[in-house]
C-alpha cells in the first residue's frame, strides 16, 4: 500500500476543482475525490490488517523515507499504525459527510471545496508522517484553510472568531514547534525529527521535563485542553456546516493524536512526570464543558461545548497511561469524531430549514423532518454514552482502564468524570425532546425533509456510529496493539528509573 | 583580461547596461512603452548571463573576489531585481524619466555587488557608499510628492550618518591593528577596548543599513514616502545584500569577538522583532505595514546569525531568495493597487476579493509565505532561521521568537481578512493586470512554493555556504 496516495489524491482533487468551471463540476469532482480517498482508506485497513496477520511486527508499516533538507536531518518519511489507520478512516468519513453536505453551497462554491479538500490533505498528511518536521508542516498547512472557511463562510461573529481560532491554534503550534526544537537538539548525539529514531534515544529525563508541557499544551489547544479551549465555541458555532464537522471531527483530533503520537510515545518520563496534572486538566474540561452545555441555547454551541467535554475524556484516557485507557483514548477520538460531524450536520440541516438555531424557537420537528429528527435521536443517545452507540464503549473502556490506576486520586477521577455523563443526558434530552416533540410552530408546517445527498452523509456517519458501537472489536483489535507498545516505552521507562 | 571579463561578469554586465540606457537616453531615441521593454529584455539577459561561466578566483591584489557564493548572492540580487522590472510596469509607465530611474537602482546594484565581493574595509565601504547614494534619489523619485521628497531627506541624512560611523569605526579598526584586510583582520582582531569600540561603530552602520531596533526610525517614513518600486528594492535587495555581508563581517572579521556580539545579536534579535511586530500590528498604511513587517523579518535573520554557523549563514542565504519572491509579490500588488486607484490603506483592502481574485490570491500568498504558514517557502525559510537561531540559545529565546511568530499571524491576517471577508463601502474596480506583472507573479508563485517543497535549493545553499 502507498501511503503517498493518501496525499496525491487531494492534491489531484484539489487541482481537478481548481480547473473545472461550473459548481456543479466542483461538487462532483469534490465527490469523486471523496469517494475515491474513503475506497483508498479501506483498503488501507484491509491491507493493513493483511500486513499484521501476515506477520509484519515493525511498529510502523508501509514505511517510505524520502530525503528533503538532509543537512538539517528532515526526510518526508511516512508510515503507519493502528492508531493512524483508525484516524485516516475516521477522516475519510468526515470528508465524505462533508462534501455531501455542502452540496447547496452556492457562495464561492470553488473555493469553498478546495479549501475542504486542502484541509484534508493537511488531516492525511498529519497522521501518516513519522517525521516531526513533516508531521508539523502538515499541523499548519491546515489552520489556513479553516481560517478561510470560517471567516468568509461562516455565520454570526465569523471575522472574530476565525481570528481567534487561527492565533490559538498558531499559539499551539508555537508550542509544539519549541518543544520539537528541545527534543531535537537534545535527543543525543545525532540530531534528527525523526520519529522513529527519536523513539529509539533514550532523551534525557531533564530534556523530557520541558519538552512534555510543551508538546503536551501545544497540541492540547488543538484538542480543547482547558485552560486552552474558548477557541472551541467561537470557531464552530460560526463555521459553516462542513467546516464545524471538520474542526470538532478531524481537527480536534490532530490534537488528540499529536498528544499520543509525539509527547507520550517520545517522552514516556515527562508524561510520568505530568500525567497527574492532565488527568486534573481533563476532568474539569469534562465537567465544566458538560455544565457550559447546559446553560447553552444555540444549538451550534450546545454542541461545541459538549465537543470540551467529550474531548476532555480523550486527554483523561492518555493521562492515566494504561494500555486500556489510551486504546479508550483513540476509540473515543474516532468515535466523538463521527458522532459530532453527524450532530454539526444535523444542526446544520435543521438550521437551513429553520433558519434558527435556538433550541426555544424550535419544536414538534419530528412531524415534518421524520428522517433528520431521528438521526438527532441517535446522535444525542451517542453523546450521552448509550450502548449499542460508539460513545458509550469509547467511554467505558476508559473508566475502565483509568480505574486499573490504583490510588484515590484516579478514583477521584474518574468518579468526578462520569458525573459528567448525568450532566450530559440532561441537556442531551432536554435539547432533543424540544427540538423534535412538542407542538409544532406555524412557520415550520411546510417545511421539507432531508434531501438524498444529506441522508447519504448522515447515514455515513451513522453507520460509523453503529459500526464502533454494535461491534467495536474490529476497532479495538486495530488499536490495543499499537497503545500496548507506547505501554511498553512507558513501563520501560519508569522500571528505568527506580 | 579574459579572467577579469569572467570574474567580474555580474558587475561589467551592469555597468554595461547603464551605459546603454545612458547613450539611449541622451539620443532620445526610444521612449516610453518601449524603453521599459528593452531594460525588461536587458535584465532578463543580465540575470541568465549571471548563471553563466562561473568561475572562482580574485582580482586587484585580492581587493575583489568571487566564489560560488558571492555568485549566488548576486544572482539572487540580479533575480530581485529582474522582479522589480517586471513587477512595477504600472509604476514605470507613468514615471517620467524611467530611464534615468534604472540607471540609479542599477549603479546602486552595482555597489551591491561589489559590496559581496570586498574583501577590504576600503573597497567595502566606497561600495556601500555607491549602494545607497542613489538609493536616496530613487527615494525621492515620485518628483510631485512632498512626502518623497521629505524621505529622500531622510534617507540621505541616516545614509550619511551610517556612513560616519561606519568610517569612524574603520578607521580606529585600522588605527588598532594596522590593516584593513578582511583575512589580515581576523587574526589581529582581539576583545581590547579599542577594537570592541570599533566594532560597535561598524554595527551601528550595518544596523542602519539592515533597520534594527533600534536603528530602524528611518525605514517606516522612508518606505512610505518613497516610490513602492524603491521600496521594494530597499526592503528586499538592498536589506538582503547587507545580511549577506553581516554575515560575513561578523563570521570573518569579527569572530574573535563572538562573546561580544552573540549576547548582542540575542538581545537585538528579539527586540527588533517584537518591536516590528508591535508596532506593525496598528499600521493602515500598506507600504508602512510592509516595513515594520520587514523590521520584524530582520529580527528572525539575527537570530540564525548569532548562532554562528554554517546552518545560520545558510538559512539566511536561503531566507533572502524566498523573501524576495514573497515580499516582492506583497508589493507588487500594493504597486498595482496604487498605480490603478492611488489607494494605499489597508483599510481600502477590503472586499479586494470580489473584483481582483487573481490579486487576492498573490497578496494572500505572498503574506502567508512572510507569515511563514505552509506549503509557502516562507515557512521553511523562517522554521530554518529558528532552529539555527536555537542551536545554542535557551527555551526562553526560542519560546519568545515562536511567540512572535503568532504576533505576526495576526496582523498578517488582518489583511487577508480585508481583502477577503470584509464588505467595502465603494468596492474597488477590477483592475488590469499587464502581462509583465502577470509573468513576474507567476514566477513569484513559482518561486513562493517550489523553493519550500523541492529541498535540492537548500541543500545547493548549504554545498556554497
Amino acid at each position: 500500500m502507498n501511503l503517498l496516495l493518501l496525499i496525491l489524491i487531494p492534491l489531484v482533487t484539489a487541482l481537478a476543482i481548481w480547473l473545472v468551471r461550473t459548481p456543479q463540476q466542483v461538487r462532483l469532482v469534490a465527490f469523486a475525490g471523496a469517494a475515491v480517498q474513503f475506497a483508498l482508506s479501506f483498503g488501507l485497513l484491509g491491507a493493513y490488517r493483511l500486513a499484521r496477520a501476515g506477520g509484519n511486527s515493525q511498529v510502523f508499516i508501509f514505511q517510505q523515507q524520502y530525503q528533503w533538507f538532509p543537512s538539517w536531518g528532515i526526510s518526508f518519511h511516512v508510515g503507519v499504525d493502528g492508531i493512524a489507520v483508525a484516524m485516516i478512516i475516521l477522516t475519510a468519513f468526515i470528508v465524505m459527510a462533508g462534501v455531501l453536505v455542502s452540496w447547496t453551497v452556492t457562495k464561492m462554491t470553488k473555493e469553498f471545496y478546495l479549501l475542504l479538500i486542502l484541509l484534508s490533505l493537511g488531516a492525511y498528511g498529519f497522521f501518516i508522517s513519522l517525521d516531526l518536521f513533516v508531521l508539523f508542516f502538515f499541523l499548519e498547512v491546515a489552520v489556513i484553510p479553516k481560517y478561510l472557511l470560517i471567516g468568509i463562510w461562516g455565520s454570526g461573529k465569523k471575522e472574530y472568531a476565525a481570528g481567534k481560532l487561527a492565533l490559538m491554534l498558531m499559539l499551539g503550534s508555537a508550542l509544539v514547534l519549541v518543544g520539537m526544537l528541545g527534543m531535537y537538539f537534545g535527543s543525543g548525539a545525532d540530531k534528527t525529527f525523526n520519529l522513529v529514531a527519536l523513539s529509539g534515544q533514550a532523551i534525557p529525563a531533564t530534556v523530557q521535563q520541558i519538552c512534555f508541557p510543551l508538546l503536551f499544551a501545544g497540541f492540547g489547544i488543538f484538542t480543547a485542553l482547558f485552560p486552552f479551549h474558548t477557541w472551541v465555541p467561537d470557531g464552530h458555532s460560526s463555521a459553516p456546516t462542513a467546516g464545524s464537522m471538520f474542526l470538532a471531527g478531524i481537527s480536534m483530533k490532530l490534537g488528540g493524536y499529536g498528544c499520543l503520537r509525539v509527547a507520550v510515545y517520545l517522552l514516556p518520563a515527562g508524561a510520568k512526570a505530568y500525567g497527574d496534572v492532565v488527568i486534573v486538566l481533563a476532568a474539569i474540561a469534562i465537567l465544566y464543558g458538560a455544565f457550559a452545555t447546559m446553560l447553552q441555547r444555540d444549538l451550534k454551541y450546545m454542541n461545541a461545548y459538549s465537543s470540551i467535554s467529550h474531548c476532555g475524556f480523550v486527554l483523561l484516557g492518555i493521562g492515566m497511561l494504561t494500555q486500556t485507557a489510551l486504546t479508550g483514548a483513540v476509540m473515543q477520538m474516532v468515535s466523538h469524531g463521527v458522532m459530532t460531524a453527524l450532530f454539526f450536520a444535523v444542526i446544520g440541516m435543521l438550521y437551513q430549514r429553520t433558519h434558527t438555531r435556538q433550541i426555544n424557537e424550535m419544536g414538534g420537528l419530528m412531524r415534518v423532518m421524520p428522517f433528520i429528527t431521528t438521526v438527532l435521536f441517535f446522535t444525542g443517545l451517542c453523546s450521552l454514552g448509550l450502548p449499542g452507540l460508539s460513545g458509550f464503549v469509547a467511554e467505558m473502556t476508559i473508566f475502565t482502564g483509568s480505574w486499573q490506576n490504583p490510588g484515590s486520586f484516579y478514583r477521584a477521577a474518574v468518579i468526578v468524570s462520569c458525573m459528567s455523563i448525568v450532566v450530559t443526558a440532561v441537556y442531551i434530552l432536554r435539547a432533543i425532546g424540544k427540538v423534535a416533540m412538542g407542538p409544532l410552530p406555524k412557520q415550520f408546517e411546510l417545511l421539507t425533509d432531508a434531501a438524498w445527498y444529506e441522508k447519504a452523509a448522515a447515514v455515513l456517519l451513522l453507520a460509523g456510529i453503529l459500526a464502533i458501537g454494535l461491534a467495536p472489536g474490529w476497532l479495538n483489535s486495530l488499536v490495543s496493539p499499537a497503545t500496548e507498545l507506547i505501554m511498553q516505552k512507558i513501563n520501560a521507562t519508569s522500571a528505568g528509573i527506580k | 583580461m579574459n579572467e577579469l571579463l569572467l570574474l567580474m561578469k555580474h558587475e561589467l554586465a551592469i555597468t554595461a547596461i547603464i551605459f546603454i540606457l545612458l547613450f539611449i537616453k541622451i539620443g532620445g531615441w526610444i521612449t516610453g512603452q518601449k524603453m521599459l521593454l528593452l531594460i525588461q529584455v536587458l535584465l532578463l539577459l543580465n540575470t541568465a548571463i549571471g548563471f553563466m561561466w562561473v568561475q572562482e578566483g580574485s582580482l586587484f591584489g585580492g581587493l575583489y573576489k568571487t566564489s560560488l557564493l558571492t555568485v549566488y548572492q548576486k544572482n539572487i540580487l540580479n533575480l530581485g531585481v529582474l522582479l522589480i522590472a517586471f513587477l512595477f510596469t504600472p509604476w514605470f509607465k507613468q514615471c517620467v524619466n524611467m530611464a534615468e530611474f534604472f540607471v540609479l537602482l542599477l549603479s546602486a546594484l552595482l555597489g551591491l555587488f561589489f559590496l559581496l565581493s570586498s574583501t577590504n574595509l576600503l573597497m567595502f565601504y566606497l561600495s556601500l557608499e555607491l549602494a545607497s547614494i542613489p538609493v536616496a534619489a530613487m527615494v525621492s523619485f515620485q518628483l510631485p510628492g512632498k512626502a518623497s521628497a521629505e524621505a529622500g531627506v531622510k534617507m540621505i541624512l541616516s545614509a550619511a550618518f551610517a556612513s560616519g560611523i561606519l568610517l569612524f569605526g574603520i578607521s580606529l579598526v585600522y588605527g588598532a591593528t594596522g590593516t584593513i584586510a578582511f583575512d589580515e583582520l581576523a587574526a589581529l582582531t582581539n576583545t581590547s577596548n579599542l577594537q570592541v569600540l570599533a566594532f560597535v561603530f561598524l554595527f551601528a552602520a550595518f544596523g542602519f543599513k539592515l533597520s534594527i531596533v533600534p536603528f530602524h526610525l528611518w525605514t517606516a517614513d522612508v518606505y512610505q514616502g518613497a516610490p513602492v518600486a524603491t521600496a521594494a528594492f530597499l526592503s528586499v535587495i538592498s536589506k538582503g545584500a547587507f545580511a549577506f555581508v553581516f554575515i560575513t563581517i561578523l563570521y570573518k572579521v569579527f569572530l574573535p569577538l563572538q562573546a561580544v556580539w552573540y549576547p548582542l545579536l540575542l538581545a537585538l534579535s528579539i527586540i527588533t522583532m517584537l518591536v516590528g511586530n508591535l508596532f506593525a500590528l496598528r499600521q493602515q498604511n500598506m507600504q508602512r505595514f510592509l516595513a515594520f513587517s520587514s523590521i520584524a523579518q530582520v529580527g528572525f535573520i539575527l537570530a540564525a546569525i548569532s548562532s554562528n554557523s554554517v546552518a545560520g549563514a545558510s538559512a539566511v542565504l536561503y531566507f533572502v531568495l524566498v523573501y524576495v519572491f514573497s515580499n516582492l509579490a506583497a508589493f507588487a500588488v500594493a504597486g498595482m493597487v496604487l498605480a490603478h486607484t492611488g489607494r494605499k490603506d489597508i483599510g481600502d483592502y477590503k472586499g479586494l476579493y470580489q473584483s481582483n481574485p487573481f490579486l487576492s490570491w498573490m497578496l494572500a500568498l505572498a503574506l502567508f509565505s512572510l507569515a511563514g504558514v505552509p506549503p509557502a517557502a516562507g515557512f521553511f525559510a523562517k522554521l530554518f532561521l529558528i532552529t539555527a537561531g536555537a542551536q545554542k540559545a535557551s527555551y526562553w529565546y526560542v519560546i519568545i521568537i515562536a511567540l512572535n511568530l503568532v504576533l505576526s499571524l495576526y496582523y498578517y491576517l488582518r489583511i487577508v481578512r480585508a481583502v477577503f471577508m470584509d464588505k467595502a463601502q465603494e468596492p474597488m474596480a477590477a483592475i488590469p493586470i499587464p502581462v509583465q506583472v502577470k509573468i513576474g507573479l507567476i514566477v513569484c508563485t513559482i518561486g513562493i512554493m517550489m523553493t519550500g517543497l523541492l529541498g535540492q535549493v537548500y541543500d545547493y545553499i548549504v554545498a556554497i555556504s
